[in-house]
């Protein structure tokens, strides 16, 4: 379970202890800005291997910040973001982070898979073509087996009929299922999803959230961002209330959403329940 | 979701004031009006105006045919004469050297515009306004006389030593000189023609990629470029279509271009009309080339952007003259009937 330890002056060594109970996913003191706007304001989080947070919050309480900083599509101002031991984005040298060339980057973010809002899928290439560009390209899988892989991946999301159609010939529903797999294609340590199922018509959200409730079953650490309260309750092993860019307070679904201690998470809850 | 609190502000399901319903206004009776016939509105303006214009271009053409000015003996003589065709020749080169230099060099530009590096970002910027400036005309006539400005071009150390040296005067001649011309100018258009294109494709498409790890020039290469493709290939038609009757500029060089070739002719024949129509015809067939290559490479970067691809004319015109309903059609049509059907559960 998530515990909230104050944050840690000290970050890990490169690829220092992965040992045991250290957290898959370690956010200390995060702060960002963008201008004179501070997004986030010092976020501490902890995610154990296998688990599933969703965080809750107001629109602008730095959610999607978060989530991008994580795989390190935002620049951090202070603070910093381990997964599985390794920093990522930085490299520690004495009492300073140094940013990483672009090429160390992209090569962290293959062990993160990060679903967007807008799917983001690229519209020239099939759907298969979507899957097996990033294993090809940023793994250098041989096609074939990029191929099989991709292909067991779109039957898991209900979608191997759909191989060669295009994403736009598909419903938002069926390419936010094709975003999954192209993210789970790189076989990542961790998924973050950017609220999946925001840009998705009504009839079309539970489609998306049943495979996310599928893959939290088998044991995927994932960070998901939502307002979808019942999914929350059904799945979250821990639910994260941000608001003004700090975590407010975060514990296991029952006892966030039923009994929160702070007034604004009641405020929040009373608004979208 | 429901809103249980009365004190929200905003509730969404206000119910609305409920609306009159519609009904014939005096004097009209519903039963009456059933089932009548609808007749569409007479247009006898649009035929007037239509009959006009056809008039005046039937006259034109009864003047194309008769009026013996046009001497289309003379336009028989020369259409294929040897020396046209070689003009022709040397015209699609320079064509051709102008747009791969063109465009290779308005990429590098166009990369350089859009770079992190405000450097190379200003000395792009810089490029663009200096070439854009000058009229092609004039660019031309100065590089063809580089050779006042610089005697000798040579290799070395910035500032420092020379390792080896040529005599420019050797080296641009007339047509090096008209291709660097027509390659730098066009290369200025074609950079604002790139970045364009490339602004254009949407930023989550760059972002999805670099989440994926994604390496850099494969994001550029396999992710935006193909996309921007789009974007950039109506307009740079545009500018190949331009290139190839620009050409007709460096008659000023004395290059045996298309313009320059037909101008000789006339010159010693003095039928002027007659050749100006063979320069003509011939640029209105190379450029009809030039837009059927582009309806085809258009064709081909559009896959994905709609939802049922459209027919080739090829085929549009089979289902025109025929009325036999090609095969891929009926294929497309399953296609999108199996979609409509187990599309969305």
């Amino acid at each position: 379970m998530t515990t909230l330890t104050k944050a840690d002056p000290t970050p890990p060594a490169d690829r220092a202890d992965a040992a045991g109970a250290a957290p898959m996913v370690q956010v200390r003191g995060l702060h960002k800005s963008f201008g004179r706007l501070e997004v986030l304001r010092g976020v501490d989080l902890d995610v154990p291997a296998g688990s599933v947070t969703v965080v809750l919050g107001p629109s602008g309480s730095g959610k999607s910040t978060l989530l991008r900083a994580i795989n390190h599509l935002e620049k951090l101002d202070r603070g910093y973001v381990a997964i599985d031991g390794e920093l990522i984005g930085y490299r520690r040298a004495g009492d300073r982070l140094y940013e990483l060339k672009e090429r160390e980057v992209l090569r962290q973010r293959t062990g993160i898979g990060f679903v967007f809002q807008n799917f983001n899928l690229f519209p020239h290439l099939t759907v298969l073509e979507n899957v097996v560009e990033a294993p090809i390209a940023a793994l250098g899988r041989p096609r074939a087996e990029a191929r099989a892989a991709a292909l067991a991946l779109l039957e898991r999301v209900g979608l191997a009929d759909k191989a060669a159609a295009y994403p736009r010939q598909l419903s938002g529903g069926q390419q936010q299922r094709v975003a999954i797999a192209r993210a789970l294609a790189l076989e990542p340590k961790v998924l973050l999803f950017d609220e999946p199922t925001s840009a998705l018509d009504p009839e079309l959200v539970g489609e998306v959230l049943d495979v996310i409730k599928d893959l939290a079953r088998s044991g995927t650490t994932m960070i998901v961002v939502t307002h979808e309260i019942g999914f929350a309750r059904e799945v979250a092993d821990t639910v994260v209330f941000m608001d003004g860019g700090v975590v407010v307070e975060q514990g296991p679904p029952a006892e966030l959403l039923d009994r929160p201690r702070h007034e604004r998470t009641r405020a929040f809850l009373a608004k979208v329940l | 979701m429901t809103t249980s609190t009365p004190a929200a502000p905003s509730t969404p399901a206000a119910p609305s004031p409920p609306r009159p319903v519609a009904a014939p206004g005096p004097g009209l009776d519903a039963e009456e009006l059933d089932g009548l016939r609808t007749v569409p509105a007479r247009h006898p303006w649009r035929w007037a105006a239509g009959t006009a214009a056809l008039v005046v271009l039937l006259q034109f053409l009864h003047g194309l045919a008769t009026n013996p000015g046009w001497d289309w003996a003379t336009f028989r003589l020369y259409f294929t004469a040897d020396t046209i065709l070689q003009a022709i020749g040397r015209t699609l080169e320079l064509t051709a050297y102008g747009t791969v230099l063109g465009f290779a060099l308005g990429a590098v530009v166009a990369g350089m515009r859009l770079s992190r590096s405000a450097v190379l970002r200003t000395i792009a910027w810089a490029y663009v306004w200096v070439f854009r400036s000058i009229p092609l005309i004039v660019q031309l006539v100065f590089w063809f006389n580089l050779s006042y400005l610089y005697k000798r071009f040579g290799f070395g150390i910035p500032f420092g030593p020379t390792f080896g040296d040529f005599e420019t005067v050797g080296v641009l001649g007339a047509l090096g000189a008209a291709v660097l011309g027509l390659g730098l100018h066009q290369a200025a258009f074609a950079a604002e023609i790139i970045r364009g294109g490339i602004i254009a494709v949407e930023a989550g498409q760059r972002e999805a990629a670099a989440a994926l790890g994604i390496p850099r020039w494969r994001q550029a290469w396999r992710i935006v470029l193909p996309q921007a493709m789009r974007g950039i290939l109506p307009a740079a038609a545009n500018e190949v279509i331009s290139l190839l009757k620009g050409t007709s500029v460096v008659y000023v060089m004395a290059i045996g271009e298309l313009f320059y070739q037909a101008q000789v002719i006339y010159g010693r024949t003095g039928r002027v009309v007659p050749l100006l129509m063979v320069a003509t015809v011939w640029y209105v067939v190379l450029t009809t080339v030039l837009s059927i290559g582009q309806y085809y490479v258009e064709r081909y970067f559009a896959r994905g952007a709609r939802r049922t691809p459209p027919p080739t004319p090829l085929r549009r015109l089979r289902t025109l003259l025929g009325g036999l309903p090609a095969r891929a059609d009926a294929r497309t049509a399953a296609r999108t009937a199996a979609r409509t059907s187990g599309g969305t559960p």
